[in-house]
């Protein structure tokens, strides 16, 4: 069995601000991780959310970066270390963007930002968070993906392909790295409720089995699970968070 | 710079080696890293180790030169 998470180990989650990345740092805060939320456009809400962990007993810190940007994973890195007191040994790779559009018609920019948001920058950060996560024998990385990917839905190509590559990438970072207690994983939530999804249809709800959408806090539920010593064993897989709906 | 010496470099890089799981009887100049089960992960981390000890970046070009533990000491004292 790997051992436990270091102490002064933190979190970093990044589109941290709001919806399920919100979720995310509340739900890791309350498994006691120092909580790094990242966020670019959302200073408020980021502030709002790290006096709501802190008055719940947490420790947590708002730090602003595009992670589009190339230099943004080390600044990140660092300064959520030079915040949080320890070195960042959870990662969520949760910044995500939609531009949707059938592919026949989608622009370059609509692919680029996409795949520059939803992909690079999960390669980008990991890469750079694997460095402190291999000398400590202990890292947890977790992607979020998306049901869109594994499987097709028109009008997102770019997304897809984002997401699916999302999900290949980790399965290959997570061989590499295994037997330094490092995990990786992906998390592929389907209709969920939050700001992202305000715009799709009611009827596609009927196309979910368990006939509703989720909650942030769902999906938040097995990101917290992946990243706790109790899911030690378990790499390069991709949990589905989706009512059924890939089933 | 000068200002690590040689028995420096090659106490780091050992104790790097001993730490991926290398046998320290069987370290020495001449060995093969690959004879030694050190494999590119951990080349990955030993050039962590590097930078952080004597300030020498290696790319991966660099590391793919080495072959031997003396080839590991030498790069390093050569720019260190």
């Amino acid at each position: 069995m790997s051992e436990g998470r270091p102490g002064g180990a933190c979190a970093l989650v990044t589109g941290g601000s709001r919806g399920i990345g919100a979720a995310i740092a509340r739900a890791l805060a309350a498994d006691g991780w120092p909580v790094a939320v990242n966020y670019l456009t959302g200073a408020a809400a980021a502030g709002e959310l790290v006096a709501a962990i802190e008055a719940d007993g947490g420790r947590a810190v708002a730090l602003e970066a595009d992670v589009t940007d190339p230099a943004a994973p080390a600044a990140l890195l660092e300064a959520a270390e030079a915040a949080l007191g320890g070195p960042v040994l959870l990662l969520v790779n949760n910044a995500g963007v939609r531009a949707d559009g059938l592919a026949i018609s989608l622009s370059d920019e609509d692919w680029r930002i996409v795949l520059d948001t939803n992909l690079a920058s999960t390669f980008r950060l990991t890469r750079t968070a694997l460095r402190a996560m291999i000398r400590a024998r202990f890292g947890r990385v977790v992607n979020i993906a998306s049901v869109v990917g594994p499987r097709a839905n028109a009008g997102q190509a770019n997304y897809a392909a984002s997401k699916a590559a999302v999900i290949a990438f980790t399965k290959t970072a997570a061989v590499e790295v295994a037997r330094r207690g490092v995990t990786i994983n992906a998390v592929a939530p389907g209709l969920i409720a939050t700001d992202m999804t305000v715009d799709i249809p009611e009827a596609f709800r009927d196309r979910v089995p368990a006939q509703r959408a989720g909650t942030p806090e769902e999906v938040a539920a097995a990101v917290a699970f992946l990243a706790s010593d109790r899911a030690g064993y378990i790499t390069g897989s991709t949990v589905y968070v989706d009512g059924g709906l890939s089933a | 710079m000068a200002e690590h010496t040689s028995e420096q470099i090659e106490k780091v890089i050992t104790d790097s080696l001993i730490s991926f799981g290398a046998n320290a009887e069987d370290i020495n100049r001449d060995a093969e890293l690959s004879a030694l089960d050190i494999d590119s992960l951990d080349l990955a981390e030993l050039s962590q180790i590097i930078e952080e000890h004597f300030g020498v970046e290696l790319t991966s070009g660099d590391v793919a030169e080495i072959s031997t533990v003396g080839d590991a000491i030498d790069l390093v004292a050569e720019r260190a």
